[in-house]
């Protein structure tokens, strides 16, 4: 086995222009780590790693950022931080507060905003931070959706981030609870009156969940238990997950000269990356310290602590939870009295819908790889007018999103823009079934504009501006003919042929029976690939022959 | 699912397929692949003073960092916690969140600009392709992984020991149960806690504001009264449990204008007392409209019409407020008549 003398780092030894026997100091430390972790192996695969550049691939990194910046100025708050429903009577220095009934978890929240040097600004640096981290993930679940880059090999990581997504507003949601001040516990009550509403075993759910009735001594510990440890635990995994896969995918890419679906264009992870991406975090943390040094968030000592009596006006959750607000809110009372029994329909239709359309955006990438049954890798991203029917789709899904969450602030409307409750709440109704179908249907047809503007640039160049007189006295416009970079770009994107029922009767003159799945699978695909769903991109023969004739068609 | 496959030859040509390698653009594919354009040096990489200069915005926006970082511990330490400070146009805050806010900020985001303007003028801007490797391994890995399994699926003989396999998959079915056994004591069965108020027959009804029981000419026209039970006290353990399902409101109506007879019945002298718990999701509701009798839940719209047996006119709720009979005792005191007839607040299941 080997002795001393020969642990000595070998090449140090043998490297020339060293000095003699003796490694740099960094190298044996590498070397020390290398022989217990054998960090080489993954250092050669990723220390120069190509990452392609686009503004929109950074959308993700800020969701990063704010997570780590969550789980620092969380783990701060922690320290002085009490989740407890003790009813204790306020001596501290906020002076408008002094001598009320409160619960500790309400009178600590105050104590940080006060007493605590700084206490104030992680305070509301956490709260920015949740805000910008759910918000970040969402525009980058955008991102993703509209260019395709869900499609193989990536659904898994989809999904991770949905999953990141969901528990990021369950996250924000126990974590906004816990101060228990009068706006939160009006929230926890919206909360228990909505698990009251599932059928059969909503009052047990609510008695499990509250310890007896409602508010009971319980809920605040129970909370502060999910928030700091197992939504936050599970939500690490998958973020550690997700980044492991965008690392072994390797990330996707534009189309464009020299970038093809079997490489990826970029520039190396050391040195372009780390200083890039890592000072991205840097830039993130310090736009959220200033924000939070100047707009105040969630100022709780002006809202009270909480009763279940009482209530202020112009109630409102946090922005990621204001679309099923707006779902309770407009939904029609109804109720169902049968043998004894309620059913809530009023409460319980929006919470169902509230998942539905949550899962909805989950499950699209297997439905889109389901119609085209294409089982090839994706690398290449779209352009989201290249996919007019998904593009329509994410626009339609955005469109239901914001007219709820328009709903769940239909009072801040009504006070601000001096306009009817009622006309609000019923605009929202009918917004809510025909403006999803609206705003699929011009999205389309910007979408197939945009390709037919695509293809006269192809065909006939690019617009000049120069205007010019023929010798007959004729006014053109010169076009100017793209370059081999522009038209290769705007000519490598695929366009699928829609699927077709294929032969009714077989070699053998059996007649095949059409499953009723694969009907609506021929169906969606012309929907999705038929001649009203896309236009045929340029052909070379198209190109050819009118650049042939130099103008004259 | 393979009735769902999509021949490969019907898929669209991918880029590869159809262009292949790079290429200039010749007779036979004007839109080829022209490949990776050649880099363009930047003003850093062929002017020396350029680059100097970056290197001293660089180290500038560092030592920028360091000043801020003094200033936090400077602010954090001279700063009284409690000192606001007027800042146009944000109007008076709080100088030390202030303070440490801008220190600490200016300090991290001048290190993030540092390394930015760092990697963007004087780190390699040349740009490189990587290969990409099929996900999917090759058929031999696969056929090699599926051999292995077999291999080891057969050596654990699980296939042929039925009764092994039988039982294991039983006790690990089984022990889950007690995880879920465990959780039974989080709360208690509902039973009919859902269906009972502090409210009983006799209890005076105390004002929420003066602690006082009232008397009819207390309440006036036009005016939104809160009260609670007697016996009632913010201090005891309970009292939230208890308020969150007895608070009461009370309002006078000209008798005459008491469109529901069973409201008319249960009131005195016009004064009529419902359940403050809104119906839909609890919230409690704290707006009334003098005029119209209207009351409306701040939380979620919904709106009852006190005159007219509290009934649901607009907004989710699903049924009217629940109402509480009340009375005159012998003192002349406002009582209850009894609890109320039905649950107060949010509906359930059992609700009926």
């Amino acid at each position: 086995m080997s002795t001393t003398t020969s642990t000595n780092s070998p090449s140090g030894a043998e490297g020339p222009g060293r000095s003699r026997g003796k490694a740099p100091a960094g190298e044996r430390v590498a070397d020390w780590a290398d022989g217990r972790l054998g960090i080489y192996s993954l250092a050669k695969a990723n220390m120069r790693k190509i990452f392609p550049d686009h503004w929109s691939f950074m959308l993700g990194e800020i969701c990063l950022y704010s997570f780590i910046i969550i789980i620092l100025t969380g783990v701060y708050l922690t320290l002085f931080f009490h989740p407890s429903m003790n009813e204790v009577v306020y001596h501290g220095s906020y002076v408008p507060m002094q001598g009320q009934l409160m619960s500790e978890a309400y009178k600590s929240t105050l104590d940080i905003s006060f007493d605590v040097r700084g206490g104030l600004l992680i305070r509301q640096l956490h709260h920015w931070a949740a805000l910008i981290f759910v918000a970040g993930m969402f525009v980058h679940m955008m991102r993703v959706f509209f260019t395709g880059a869900f499609r193989k090999p990536r659904e898994v990581n989809w999904l991770f981030g949905f999953l990141l997504l969901v528990l990021g507003m369950f996250t924000g949601f126990t974590g906004y609870s816990l101060p228990d001040d009068l706006l939160s516990g009006t929230g926890i009550r919206f909360t228990q009156g909505a698990v009251l509403s599932v059928p059969i075993v909503g009052t047990y759910l609510s008695m499990f969940i509250f310890g007896g009735e409602f508010p009971g001594d319980d809920f605040i510990a129970r909370f502060y238990s999910i928030h700091i440890l197992l939504l936050p635990g599970i939500m690490l995994g998958l973020v550690v997950a997700h980044l492991i896969l965008v690392f072994y995918h390797k990330h996707t890419q534009f189309a464009g000269p020299g970038k093809t679906n079997k490489n990826v264009v970029g520039m190396p992870l050391l040195p372009v990356y780390m200083a890039k991406a890592g000072g991205f975090f840097f830039l993130v943390f310090g736009v959220l310290a200033i924000v939070s040094a100047i707009a105040t968030i969630n100022p709780i000592w002006n809202i009270g602590p909480y009763r279940p009596d009482m209530v202020s006006t112009g109630a409102q959750p946090d922005w990621y939870m204001g679309f099923s607000e707006g779902l309770v809110r407009v939904m029609p009372g109804w109720e169902i009295n049968f043998w004894g029994h309620t059913l809530v329909l009023g409460v319980f239709i929006p919470l169902t819908v509230f998942g539905l359309v949550l899962v909805s955006i989950a499950v699209y990438p297997f439905i889109e790889s389901w119609v085209t049954g294409d089982k090839r890798e994706h690398h290449i991203l779209d352009r989201p007018r290249n996919a007019p029917t998904r593009t329509a789709f994410g626009v339609a899904w955005i469109t239901l999103y914001f007219i709820s969450l328009i709903g769940g602030g239909n009072d801040l409307w009504a006070t601000h823009f001096n306009l009817s409750i009622n006309a609000i709440t019923w605009f929202v109704r009918i917004g809510f079934f025909a403006g999803p179908v609206v705003a699929f249907i011009i999205t389309k047809r910007i979408c197939l504009g945009l390709q037919r503007r695509d293809k006269e640039k192809v065909l006939h160049g690019r617009e000049s501006g120069i205007i010019k007189r023929l010798p007959h006295g004729e006014f053109i416009e010169v076009h100017e003919p793209l370059s081999q970079e522009q038209l290769h770009t705007l000519t490598s994107h695929e366009q699928y042929q829609p699927a077709e029922i294929g032969p009714l009767v077989d070699e053998n003159g059996v007649e095949r029976k059409v499953k009723p799945l694969e009907k609506l699978r021929v169906k969606l695909s012309k929907g999705y690939y038929g001649g009203e769903s896309q236009i045929p991109k340029p052909t070379v023969e198209e190109y050819k022959e009118i650049t042939s004739g130099h103008g004259h068609h | 699912m393979s009735t769902q496959e999509t021949p490969e030859e019907k898929l669209p040509a991918g880029q590869d397929t159809a262009h292949g390698a790079v290429r200039v653009a010749d007779e036979k594919n004007p839109f080829a692949d022209p490949g990776l354009p050649p880099h363009e040096p930047r003003i850093q990489d062929v002017d020396e003073r350029a680059a100097k200069r970056s290197e001293r915005t660089v180290a500038l926006l560092f030592t920028l960092s360091m000043l801020a970082t003094v200033g936090f511990i400077a602010s954090f330490v001279t700063i009284p916690v409690d000192q606001s400070v007027y800042i146009f146009p944000i109007g008076h805050i709080n100088a030390l969140n202030f303070a440490l806010g801008m220190t600490l900020g200016i300090a991290l985001f001048t290190i993030g600009a540092g390394a930015v303007h760092w990697a963007r003028t004087l780190m390699s801007d040349q740009e490189t392709a990587d290969e990409r490797h099929p996900i999917a391994a090759s058929p031999e890995v696969r056929e090699k992984v599926m051999e292995d399994f077999r291999q080891g699926a057969k050596e654990s003989v699980l296939g042929r020991r039925k009764l092994i396999r039988n039982t294991m998959f039983g006790a690990l079915a089984l022990f889950p149960l007690s995880g879920v056994v465990l959780l039974r004591d989080l709360g208690p069965l509902p039973g009919t806690k859902l269906r009972h108020t502090a409210w009983q027959k006799g209890k005076l009804l105390v004002n929420m504001n003066t602690n006082e029981p009232m008397r009819p000419s207390d309440i006036i026209v036009g005016s939104l009264t809160f009260a609670q039970p007697e016996g009632l006290d913010p201090h005891e353990h309970g009292y939230m449990n208890e308020i969150a399902k007895a608070a009461l409101m009370l309002v006078r109506i000209q008798p005459e204008n008491i469109k529901d007879k069973r409201e008319l019945e249960w009131s005195h002298e016009g004064i009529v007392a419902y359940s403050k718990i809104c119906t839909h999701v609890g919230c409690p509701i704290s707006l009334y409209e003098q005029q119209t009798h209207h009351a409306l839940c701040p939380c979620h719209q919904s709106t009852f019409d006190l005159s007219d047996g509290a009934r649901v006119i607009f907004g989710p709720a699903g049924h009217a407020l629940p109402q509480l009979r009340i009375g005159v005792n012998d003192e002349g005191y406002l009582e209850a008549l009894g609890d109320f007839e039905e649950p107060v607040g949010p509906s359930f299941w059992e609700r009926g």
